[in-house]
């Protein structure tokens, strides 16, 4: 690949995608309850790493693009999501500074208020889940953050994304 | 998401916008695609000839039934006309795939690859190989969206096809069971009777197996039995499923308000 300087943006939109792909790719049943949702945490990552140009815009553009394809009452993800970047982008600075045990502790406190806010839209709509399950996604996320934030990170090495 | 609830065209501009997700889904469906291909391509001569055995006697076996079948079929339009009511007609099918499932357990949804291109329309009965499905809720132009007879927001009218018994399975958001609401602590049902669509909300075709009934409980302090059964489609299993056009028919007024 050529690598040129500073115009590695459609890295970011690739890995948006991407992860907008794997949000709806099919699972087995018993994993169905856990899966991460990986377009917050993506999301997270790109804004913290580039509050400059990844805001509350572009989350609102994915969350719509999410609830299209996964056929979500249109604006759940895109509201959800715009909440996560917001607060992302209040506390990048002090994101950057921790470790990554501590980082994945924040990815779990922003993406469960993710499902949380998304629950709450279902409920109006008429889906209400039986138990908290619907919080593990949350867990999940927090667990592979290191290792989705390394991976990202060598990506924006390699591609110069800034 | 409140104009998405009310508003007509805003369901119509949403159609047209799950355009943008049919690529999503061709992609995230490449991975079973490719599993399909090798496990059709790559194969002994042995798993052939067996699998071609096996189907031939199968074959031979539908076939009779079949036979079987004109009989009873001719048998049953005279009982219609008998009774005065009109007659089924056959219905046509389309073969749909699975392309994608919805990402949300709470959702029992499915994605299939037909839409609008194919004449689908919202409502529209969806049946696998051993019994109904779901129905249309979303079509798009090249995909469309099917919701399974066990989510939570579906209901539809059955009846016993041991007795004719009537009663509307609803999905409780599990793929092996539908719950049958307000049935009498008296009525006559069994473990083992099978349900099957009753056609009364006009949306089903009569007489499709729909589940069998897997538990009942009769609580003496409850009003109402709990009816349990669990759906005759492979709900979770099933690669392609059935798009059926019924004819649009007449209510079904004849004598069947027995039980």
């Amino acid at each position: 690949m050529v690598v040129n300087q500073g115009s590695g943006h459609w890295i970011i939109i690739i890995t948006l995608l991407a992860a907008v792909m794997l949000s709806i790719l099919p699972m087995p049943l018993w994993l169905q309850w856990g899966r991460p949702a990986i377009v917050a945490m993506v999301l997270i990552y790109w804004v913290i790493s580039l509050p400059e140009h990844i805001g509350i815009g572009v989350a609102w553009a994915v969350g719509l693009l999410q609830d299209i394809v996964a056929g979500t009452p249109l604006g759940q993800n895109a509201l959800a999501l715009s909440v996560v970047a917001y607060l992302a982008l209040i506390l990048y600075q002090r994101l950057r500074m921790f470790t990554p045990v501590q980082q994945a502790f924040v990815v779990f406190v922003l993406i469960g208020l993710n499902q949380l806010l998304c629950h709450w839209i279902q409920t109006l709509t008429g889906t209400v889940s039986p138990n908290l399950l619907f919080l593990l996604p949350a867990l999940i996320s927090a667990l592979l953050w290191p290792v989705l934030s390394v991976f990202l990170r060598l990506l924006r090495r390699n591609y110069y994304v800034n | 998401m409140y104009a998405g609830q009310r508003f007509e065209w805003f369901q119509q501009v949403n159609a047209k916008l799950s355009i943008v997700a049919t690529p999503f889904y061709w992609v995230a469906d490449m991975p079973s695609k490719i599993s399909g291909w090798g496990e059709s391509n790559i194969r002994s001569r042995e798993t052939i000839i067996k699998d071609n055995e096996r189907l031939s006697a199968e074959t031979i076996l539908l076939k009779a039934q079949v036979q079987k079948l004109a009989s009873l079929e001719a048998e049953n339009v005279r009982l219609r006309e008998l009774l005065n009511s009109s007659a089924i007609l056959d219905d046509s099918v389309l073969v749909a795939e699975i392309i994608g499932v919805s990402p949300d357990p709470l959702h029992h949804q499915i994605i299939v690859n037909k839409g609008e291109k194919d004449g689908l329309y919202v409502g529209q009965p969806v049946i696998d190989a051993l019994g109904l499905m779901g129905q249309i809720i979303d079509v798009g132009a090249y995909q469309s969206r099917v919701l399974l007879i066990t989510d939570p927001s579906h209901a539809l009218p059955v009846q016993v096809n041991r007795n004719g018994l009537r009663s509307v399975a609803e999905g409780v958001g599990l793929y092996h069971q539908v719950i049958l609401q307000h049935v009498a602590a008296t009525t006559d049902i069994k473990i083992g009777d099978l349900l099957v669509s009753s056609g009364l909300g006009q949306r089903f075709p009569v007489g499709y197996p729909v589940a069998t009934v897997t538990e009942v409980i009769i609580d003496p302090g409850q009003s109402f039995a709990t009816v349990k059964a669990s759906p005759s489609a492979l709900l979770n299993r099933s690669r392609h499923v059935l798009l059926v056009f019924s004819h649009r028919r007449e209510e079904i007024e004849d004598g069947r308000q027995s039980g």
